[in-house]
């Protein structure tokens, strides 16, 4: 397709209103799309033009917010993520995420996926309570310690990997990979001491041995998190804890208690050539 | 009128059945848990008939024998020990992969993304496919007598 070529792509779009419908339905949209239109913009291109009470999220435009999070052909995908080349079809289909309920239209309920990531304690854990309230400086964390958590710091809370978490779907309880995941990020954590607070919390039921490596959640991430990889190291640090074989490292020094701090090189003066 | 409430919109078992665009290893998934529900009936069924009927009698465990030897039955047989074959293989995966072995460490997301699962595929199914060989091996050396 050149560039400004436009075809019609139809819009099915799921439907719900709690107002006045018991169940959801289904309407079409006709959309004139160019080469580049992603799905998002096919549904402000409906919310301007064809109908104004078509509800769906939306922030940033760019795959960082993590709002607009929706079934696109039976697939989860980010809808400002997705253009609507790759899918090579003239109708799309159009539903709310699965396994959280139907606010209305587009819009599901995040609330238990925000209380399952605040209840694994997304946060980190000191014992030095004072350093924590008022801190003084920070802690020291070498290159290789921050590349065990860093691919799971990136997650944006978009609910995808719930949607496509086949335990998420029949456990209600469960703590879904998004949580699971970012349990694992802040025990891999070299600078947090609240792995003990947070195995307490996973190796309940509903939690971490629930999880059947289906890893359709890390195939479904957007931003290349891979939670079900954090969710079987997790289950390896809570087995080896439970064998006792988990080895223990200490917890990363304050920036002001290095022993000899190396003096900072000399920057050059100039660093561009100077005529 | 309606509910004026949120609409549930939990897949439930259906979101164990339905594996959609997913790729492999949802459908890996979706066949052990097909695989062992398949060995828990025939489990159920083969106690049944060798404990049921068998006390009965010998006549009523000959003719037991007699409906059970048919084609349908012969294939049914052969469904057993590939699903077997398979449940168990992929159950050993599991369990190595599950603990986190195998399956490398994680890596910074740099587009196209990649998960540890897929970029081990290809080891995990060669080590699959070791074992498989040395099971057959095994069985065809130990079990009905080697190789001659």
């Amino acid at each position: 397709m050149s560039s400004d070529a436009v075809k019609k792509i139809t819009f099915r779009v799921q439907r719900f209103d709690p107002e006045k419908d018991r169940k959801p339905h289904f309407q079409e949209f006709i959309v004139p799309v160019k080469r580049g239109t992603t799905v998002l913009e096919g549904l402000l291109y409906i919310k301007e033009n064809l109908d104004s009470s078509l509800a769906f999220r939306t922030s940033c435009r760019m795959g960082v917010c993590g709002s607009c999070g929706m079934l696109i052909n039976e697939y989860p995908h980010l809808a400002c993520h997705t253009q609507l080349e790759e899918f090579h079809a003239d109708r799309l289909t159009l539903k709310p995420l699965p396994n959280m309920p139907i606010i209305k239209d587009l819009v599901p309920r995040l609330e238990t996926l925000f209380e399952h990531h605040k209840s694994v304690k997304p946060y980190i854990i000191r014992g030095d309570n004072a350093e924590m309230e008022k801190p003084t400086a920070g802690y020291i964390q070498k290159p290789h310690e921050l590349d065990e958590f860093l691919q799971f710091t990136y997650c944006i809370k978009c609910g995808l990997c719930i949607a496509a978490c086949p335990t998420s779907a029949s456990d209600l309880a469960f703590l879904g990979p998004q949580a699971l995941g970012q349990a694992y990020r802040y025990c891999a954590d070299s600078r947090d001491e609240g792995q003990d607070q947070r195995y307490q919390i996973v190796e309940k039921d509903h939690a971490v041995w629930n999880c059947h490596f289906a890893a359709a959640c890390s195939e479904a991430c957007p931003k290349g998190v891979d939670p079900a990889l954090a969710i079987q190291l997790l289950r390896k640090g809570v087995a080896a804890k439970a064998l006792r074989v988990k080895k223990t490292t200490a917890p990363a020094l304050l920036a002001t208690s290095l022993p000899q701090a190396k003096p900072k090189i000399d920057v050059p003066e100039f660093t561009v050539k100077q005529k | 009128m309606a509910d004026k409430g949120p609409h549930q919109n939990y897949l439930g078992m259906r979101g164990w059945i339905w594996a959609g665009n997913y790729k492999l290893e949802r459908y890996l998934y979706l066949l052990h848990r097909i695989t062992g529900l398949g060995l828990l009936l025939f489990g159920l069924f083969h106690l049944t008939a060798t404990t049921i009927f068998r006390v009965q009698g010998q006549a009523v465990w000959a003719s037991t024998i007699d409906f059970l030897d048919n084609p349908l039955f012969r294939v049914g047989e052969f469904l057993v020990v590939a699903a077997f074959s398979y449940h168990a293989l992929n159950g050993l995966r599991l369990i190595i992969q599950e603990l986190g072995f195998a399956l490398g460490k994680p890596v910074p997301p740099i587009y196209p993304f990649t998960d540890a699962i897929r970029r081990k595929r290809a080891w995990t199914l060669v080590t699959l496919a070791a074992i498989m060989i040395l099971a057959v091996a095994f069985f065809i050396d130990f079990s009905i007598g080697g190789w001659g």
